[in-house]
């Protein structure tokens, strides 16, 4: 029963966005108020129904009522509570349902805050979200319905993927998607403004918190994967670069783009039909890489010709949503014209450079992970591009983009003074050189690459330093009260950068100077790895709600001294079958210990495959990037304050 | 700058996307194509003084099917029926059993019925890899001993009719 009210729920919501996505779009293209005031209702309403329908779904998940298709093909009883949860939003059906209510959630939250915009706009953005929602609505529907039922109906499901089942997986999707989606907002808003014919600061200041706010979900929702691929599949790396990877670094990539370009808008009054296109490329690359994910055009092992359907049903409405959106562009964008001049040294150009290295390199990964599937296209060859291509082309564009990252911001707005920046920052630069050399010395060697990252990170970090510590008078009377009154933007900024820079020598660390052993070991062995003398103790049995396990134990001491146990698993899951391993991980901040557990042997059974790996300032990228989050947020917190006044105050 | 750019570059992708949804993962190409049968020997399952070889296969001038497949294999079992079914039509299959144990195959066969002519053990999976195995199931379409085509995967009745019978009916000609 309450299965079918969600499914109606969902008809309800479906057909909602129908009436938000045309009634008042209609009133505000013909001047009817009373049609435009239908905006706002049909919003709420719309993310109430969906809300019942998800609540639905995820109440057949924790009840465990196989009769749904979904729930028997993806859970299973014995699983833990929550797993349960999580599969809800673990499957196809499920996710795009999730898709559907975050964009509904994200609509309705644009009617509530929104409600000072200008009227035209504000009815025309929630237009254009309702209809990308009708479209999500439709798709579950016709294609792809989680509420479907069977009888007879089995006794137990199938259980979820046992990798899985981890903390970290179960909120990676749903951070990712309020990142996906949240970049839905920004769409609406340059569609509207396309429509509406005009860009104007007040427009920019209205996109950025919702950008930014989009920017901290995908940020934090692609770092959380990267996380989990790092302990939970147990190969030491953290990305892989893998479409499904890149599907969700693409809209980054241009998002991060966008966020830069909407200040230059804001401030400046120029680079309106750039930012407008980015903010539609950065939608499409959220709704690209869903449709790469779930089609499995690029990954799936599966003939997905067994079901084109649903394909081709999201290929036409890509077609559709990104084809109209850009099409709209082209006949509108010339009516966008830019206010002010551009000096070739000056914030702006500095931000322009920064936007042209993130969509190249966004447009190189895109063409990375594409290109298999023309060439198979095409040809009918089957290739991959491996990491090598990606590191390569893309580490490439990264250097520039770090070294413009310093200087950018000690630019002026309009005309800046690039001696007197050198020259203020030159020592900054020589320093941070020395340092990585001298780093680099002490490390014992290594690829060349690896003092390039290293001096990089640390120039990075340096300049966005010493830019701070100017901007706050450090050191000289009052300071403190300066560093207090810093606008949150700011703040932000900074962060922002100095989060990058953390991640950079992270990413060094753990890229150049890893180490990693694959040992045979017996009960008692010893081996020593990043300074560290591993001893493999004994293995014990164990059972876990749906797995049984082995447990190592292995006794980890530095300079004679017992610094830590490490106990990884290798676990077999029942429901489905499946071999899994948790490595375990000694973090501190010099570097992470890593340790996996293998199979035995078959013939003599205290000999184990063991292999560790030290990760250099692994921690750095993670901390890096939490940081990086932080300054989003705290720029986001002064945004907000912002909102309601976007006239009053120009900068 | 042209703004209809990035609306033509959407629409070259896209046009790949299309064509990419309607490619076949599954169709993966073997270098073995128009190449003879590789050589092999290996006992019919059930371990008699009878083996099933190279030998076999060239000798025959009727197009004919080997099929590779494990007991262990969950997708043979859904291809199984679809094989039984090109027996009783009047094909010839061949069958070899991939990394398997005799006695698994034999209730596999003894369950699933007995499509094959001639039924092989390839229990370390050599002769697999000579002929360029991808994964069971795996059906290869073999015309005067040479390799004419190759299927991975389960293979149905559709993939039977397009690709398999024109091989068939050109050498009816």
């Amino acid at each position: 029963m309450i299965v079918e009210a969600g499914h109606y729920a969902l008809i309800l919501a479906c057909l909602l966005s129908l009436v938000q996505g045309t009634f008042p779009l209609y009133g505000a293209l013909t001047g009817r108020g009373r049609l435009m005031r239908l905006s706002a209702p049909t919003a709420y309403g719309q993310f109430f129904f969906a809300s019942i329908a998800f609540g639905a779904l995820m109440y057949a998940f924790i009840v465990s009522d196989f009769s749904v298709v979904n729930v028997a093909k993806n859970s299973h009883t014995l699983k833990p509570m929550l797993y349960k949860v999580s599969a809800t939003w673990g499957n196809h059906e499920g996710s795009i349902l999730f898709w559907a209510l975050i964009l509904a959630l994200y609509g309705a939250a644009v009617a509530f805050f929104g409600r000072k915009l200008p009227k035209t706009l504000y009815v025309k953005v929630l237009s254009i979200q309702a209809l990308v929602g009708l479209g999500f609505y439709l798709f579950l529907l016709l294609t792809s319905n989680p509420f479907e039922r069977i009888y007879p109906f089995p006794m137990e499901g199938n259980g979820l993927n046992p990798l899985l089942q981890d903390p970290g997986l179960a909120f990676h999707p749903p951070l990712l998607y309020m990142g996906y989606v949240g970049l839905s907002v920004t769409f609406s808003f340059a569609v509207g403004a396309l429509i509406e014919g005009r860009v104007d600061a007040a427009w920019a200041r209205w996109v950025r918190p919702w950008t930014l706010l989009a920017w901290c979900f995908l940020t934090a929702g692609i770092t959380l994967g990267s996380w989990w691929a790092y302990y939970e599949l147990g190969w030491g790396g953290w990305w892989f670069w893998d479409p499904v990877e890149n599907a969700s670094f693409m809209p980054w990539l241009v998002a991060t783009a966008l966020l830069h370009s909407a200040i230059v808008v804001e401030k400046r009054d120029t680079l309106k039909a750039w930012t407008i296109l980015l903010a539609i490329i950065a939608f499409s690359f959220s709704l690209l890489g869903t449709f790469i994910v779930r089609s499995g055009v690029l990954t799936s092992v599966h003939a997905f010709a067994t079901d084109p359907e649903r394909g081709v049903f999201i290929l036409a409405f890509l077609f559709v949503v990104i084809g109209g959106s850009l099409f709209l562009f082209a006949i509108r964008a010339d009516k966008l014209q830019p206010g002010g001049l551009f000096a070739p040294i000056s914030r702006e150009s500095m931000l322009v450079i920064n936007n042209l290295l993130l969509s190249v390199a966004a447009l190189v990964v895109m063409f990375g992970t594409l290109y298999p599937l023309l060439r198979d296209a095409l040809t009918g060859d089957k290739i991959t591009v491996g990491a090598p291509f990606f590191n390569l082309a893309f580490g490439f564009l990264m250097i520039p983009l770090l070294l413009v990252m310093g200087l950018g911001p000690m630019a002026s707005w309009k005309r800046a003074d690039l001696s007197g920046i050198v020259s203020r920052l030159g020592f900054v630069f020589a320093a941070s050189l020395v340092a990585a050399l001298a780093f680099f010395y002490i490390a014992g060697g290594g690829e060349m690459m690896a003092a390039v990252w290293l001096g990089l990170g640390l120039w990075l970090m340096a300049a966005t330093f010493y830019e701070w510590a100017e901007r706050v008078k450090l050191f000289k009377a009052n300071s403190l009260k300066r560093i207090i009154r810093q606008p949150r933007a700011s703040v932000g900024m900074s962060l922002g950068h100095f989060g990058l820079a953390v991640a950079v020598l992270g990413m060094a660390g753990s890229s150049y100077w890893g180490s990693e052993q694959q040992n045979i070991m017996t009960y008692g062995d010893q081996t020593t790895i990043g300074g560290y003398t591993v001893t493999f103790e004994d293995t014990r049995g164990i059972t876990g709600p749906n797995y049984t396990a082995v447990r190592g134990i292995f006794d980890v001491s530095k300079n004679g001294e017992a610094v830590t146990t490490l106990e990884p698993e290798a676990r077999l899951y029942m429901t489905p079958p499946m071999p899994t391993t948790e490595a375990a991980i000694y973090s501190t901040i010099m570097g992470d210990l890593f340790v996996v557990i293998g199979e035995a042997n078959n013939k003599a059974y205290d000999q184990w495959a063991v292999r560790l790996y030290y990760k250099p300032l692994q921690t750095w990228l993670w901390g890096g990037v939490a940081i990086m989050v932080l300054g989003g947020l705290i720029s986001l917190s002064d945004r907000r304050f912002r909102m309601g006044t976007a006239k009053k105050r120009m900068n | 700058m042209n703004k209809f750019i990035p609306f033509a570059i959407f629409c070259a992708i896209s046009l790949a996307l299309f064509v990419g949804l309607s490619l076949n993962p599954g169709n993966i190409p073997s270098e073995l194509i128009n190449d003879p049968v590789p050589e092999f020997s290996l006992p019919v399952v059930g371990g008699e003084e009878e083996s099933f070889s190279s030998a076999d296969i060239a000798a025959e001038d009727e197009v004919v099917i080997i099929n590779f497949f494990a007991s262990w294999c969950a997708p043979c079992y859904v291809e199984h029926p679809f094989l039984m079914k090109l027996k009783n039509r009047g094909y010839k299959i061949y069958g070899v059993s991939y990394k398997d144990k005799a006695r698994d195959t034999n209730r596999f066969i003894k369950e699933q019925g007995n499509p094959y002519y001639k039924l092989g053990a390839d229990e370390d999976g050599r002769v697999a890899i000579n002929f360029g195995f991808y994964g069971a199931p795996e059906t290869y379409v073999i015309q005067n001993g040479i390799i004419r085509y190759k299927h991975v995967g389960p293979i149905h009745e559709m993939e039977f009719e397009d690709k398999v019978m024109p091989i068939i009916e050109s050498v009816g000609q």
